[in-house]
């Protein structure tokens, strides 16, 4: 088992022959994904990377029965992507594009209550079940299938607790990276809930970075709803309020979305925080043997 | 990207939001001949700085008399302003914006942002303008109302009205207040501004709704579709590494302490400052590279924090994941012997082909430390600064 997706995911990729596009499709191929076809306005007839490329979400859909897309969509024509997606029928989509205009995400998530899907990202790294199924951009070689679920909105942190748990012998089901920007698809809650539910996953490594508020949010969820170990870290105690660091959505603004603030919320719902992330790994591993 | 008070005013006419308007001035003779073409007997002399909090540090003056206005002028410009916002290096005053001095009957509190929670564009109003509206939030909660709007319906009639009786306006009142959020509403998704905020917003004698000051922040994603703001683009408000970094797609933020980092990944670079400070160090910045550090990017990012004189040594943080180790390592060698860094330099690299990375370093010759985990580059990194 695992969460959203698994080896007989049926995947179509929007924006395939663009540089990134075309890069990491082949990647996510060669790790056994099943991309099935692709997406490219204007499109005729075409292939790329041994696949079929159409010119709508649509015609793809029809050919692949895919009902997960991967987006790699340049910024200003994201949003489209995802409606389109939406509407051809997708149940998951993944959104790795980062840059989107954050109006456009406001009226991406209005316009997505009217469908029965689920969005990751945008701004992320994607989603992977180890060794069944990779949909994104993050290094295949460092998963190794096992018991730890692992949510991020940041992409090389991901890496960092993928890593350490692969390292310990804990392995992983599924890695969610949710995204760096301030309004997004799936947050930590969704992610949390699945895992809770998911047979195989045993603990929980979660990766928050400071702005918003959804660190504290699942904070009160955790405490309430989550049975199982979950060890935290959250990135930027000493980032300086005000100043956006990287990501579009890690900033303190007007004294809210300290990482202070979340290891509170975080600590008093019984989490077990780590102030390294090098010390993930560890913790994880004492939780769950 | 920030915009100056006298360019928000300018879109404001533009949107027709009332506002104090007034002229630039850039000398003492450019200063007299604006409060001359206002007439009237009192002028305000404004510094424009990308910062709030400019009346506590002098950046806002009253004038009775023309040679006030030139004097104020003058001791403005020029100057470096200290606010409670701009960090203790300030910003430079290069103009200032002379308007007509308002007889204010009420000061009001008028911002529109995005509310991340809500996932929503929320306008926040409160009576108590003015003031710190983080303070009144804190201190006086039922000063402040909020209202959040569906980009399906845009903004409601019900909507206004809530914000209408919470801050007590009379009916004249009211209908300009309408007015103002309708426009400003427009003008916030028009030119995709992630902040516009009026403090204060005044009622004059005469009963009148006008903005007195005006802060429009444009949001940097959305500025390839914003062209024409980008002639109100003013680099002399922004850190000059920052801006330098931006300008070739790096980001970067200054910080005080003296262990500069490089990192690739926005998650993974604030980690890492995080982790200098825990092993008693101080970052003296953030960095990160992006996913495709090539050996380019790394020798101009050497450059960009070695421009910070601080610097007593150098922490790079690589966790190689689709870019190979080797390559990254090649690239480090090659800025470190291009750019001739004489501060130590620790280094810890992760992932693909790691080993053939590592040697490379040690070959090298050059004063590279090499670290086997997050923790010991860390410490290595603070025991180097501290020699």
């Amino acid at each position: 088992m695992s969460i959203l997706i698994d080896k007989d995911s049926k995947i179509i990729c929007q924006g395939i022959t663009g540089k990134q596009g075309s890069f990491h499709t082949e990647q996510c191929i060669e790790y056994g994904s099943q991309i099935l076809a692709g997406v490219t306005p204007g499109s005729k007839n075409d292939k790329h990377l041994g696949v079929p490329v159409f010119n709508t979400v649509m015609e793809a859909v029809e050919y692949s029965k895919a009902d997960v897309s991967m987006i790699y969509v340049p910024a200003p024509f994201a949003a489209d992507a995802i409606i389109e997606a939406a509407d051809a029928g997708i149940a998951l989509i993944v959104c790795i594009t980062e840059g989107i205009p954050v109006m456009d995400m406001v009226k991406v998530k209005a316009a997505l209550k009217g469908y029965d899907c689920r969005l990751v990202g945008p701004n992320c790294p994607g989603i992977i079940t180890s060794d069944e199924c990779k949909i994104g951009i993050m290094p295949g070689f460092i998963h190794k299938k096992g018991k730890i679920g692992v949510i991020s909105r940041s992409g090389t942190l991901t890496y960092e607790a993928v890593y350490q748990t692969t390292q310990n012998g804990l392995g992983q089901t599924t890695c969610i990276g949710i995204g760096g920007d301030p309004v997004r698809g799936m947050d930590f809650i969704d992610c949390l809930e699945l895992f809770q539910e998911d047979a195989e996953t045993e603990g929980i490594v979660m990766v928050g970075e400071i702005g918003g508020t959804d660190e504290e949010s699942a904070a009160e969820y955790i405490k309430s709803e989550i049975t199982k170990p979950v060890v935290a870290y959250i990135a930027g105690v000493t980032a300086p309020a005000g100043k956006r660091m990287g990501h579009a959505g890690a900033i303190v603004a007007g004294g809210k979305g300290t990482a202070k603030e979340k290891y509170k919320a975080l600590d008093s719902a019984g989490v077990a925080t780590v102030k390294s992330p090098a010390e993930l790994g560890d913790a994880i591993f004492e939780l769950v043997t | 990207m920030n915009l100056h008070e006298f360019q928000s005013k300018q879109l404001f006419s533009e949107y027709d939001i009332p506002s104090s308007l007034g002229y630039t001035a850039k000398s003492a003779d450019e200063a007299r001949f604006a409060a001359e073409k206002i007439g009237g007997e009192i002028w305000v002399i404004k510094a424009q700085i990308h910062s709030g909090g400019r009346g506590k540090v002098g950046g806002v003056k009253i004038a009775k008399t023309i040679e006030e206005v030139e004097k104020y002028t003058q001791e403005m410009l020029g100057s470096v302003l200290v606010t409670n916002q701009t960090g203790p290096e300030g910003l430079p005053v290069n103009m200032v914006y002379i308007e007509p001095g308002s007889e204010i009957d009420r000061e009001i509190y008028l911002s529109i942002l995005l509310d991340r929670e809500k996932e929503m564009v929320s306008f926040v109003v409160s009576p108590s303008g003015g003031m710190n509206i983080e303070e009144v939030a804190e201190n006086e909660p039922e000063k402040i109302f909020k209202i959040s709007i569906n980009p399906a319906t845009g903004l409601m009639m019900y909507q206004i009205r809530q914000l209408c009786s919470g801050i007590e306006l009379d009916k004249e009142q009211c209908k300009q207040f309408s007015h103002i959020l309708k426009r400003m509403y427009v003008l916030f998704l028009e030119k995709d501004a992630s902040l516009i905020e009026v403090n204060p917003l005044i009622v004059n004698k005469d009963g009148d709704l006008m903005a007195l000051d005006a802060k429009i922040n444009i949001e940097t994603n959305a500025l390839f579709r914003q062209k024409d703001l980008m002639s109100f683009r003013d680099s002399s408000q922004e850190n000059k590494t920052e801006y330098e970094a931006a300008q070739n797609d790096l980001n970067y933020v200054s910080l005080d302490g003296d262990i500069a980092c490089m990192v690739n990944g926005a998650g993974l670079a604030m980690a890492t400052m995080d982790l200098i400070k825990l092993h008693g160090g101080m970052p003296a910045n953030f960095l990160d590279v992006g996913g495709g550090a090539t050996s380019e990017r790394v020798a101009f990012a050497f450059k960009l924090i070695l421009s910070n004189k601080n610097v007593q040594a150098i922490l790079v943080n690589i966790f190689g994941g689709i870019v190979r180790c080797d390559l990254i390592a090649q690239g480090i060698i090659d800025a470190v012997k291009e750019t001739g860094v004489s501060a130590p330099v620790v280094v810890r690299l992760e992932g693909t082909n790691v080993e053939k990375g590592r040697n490379l370093l040690k070959e090298s010759g050059l004063k590279i430390i090499s670290a086997s985990n997050l923790t010991d580059a860390a410490k290595k990194a603070v025991t180097m600064a501290n020699q």
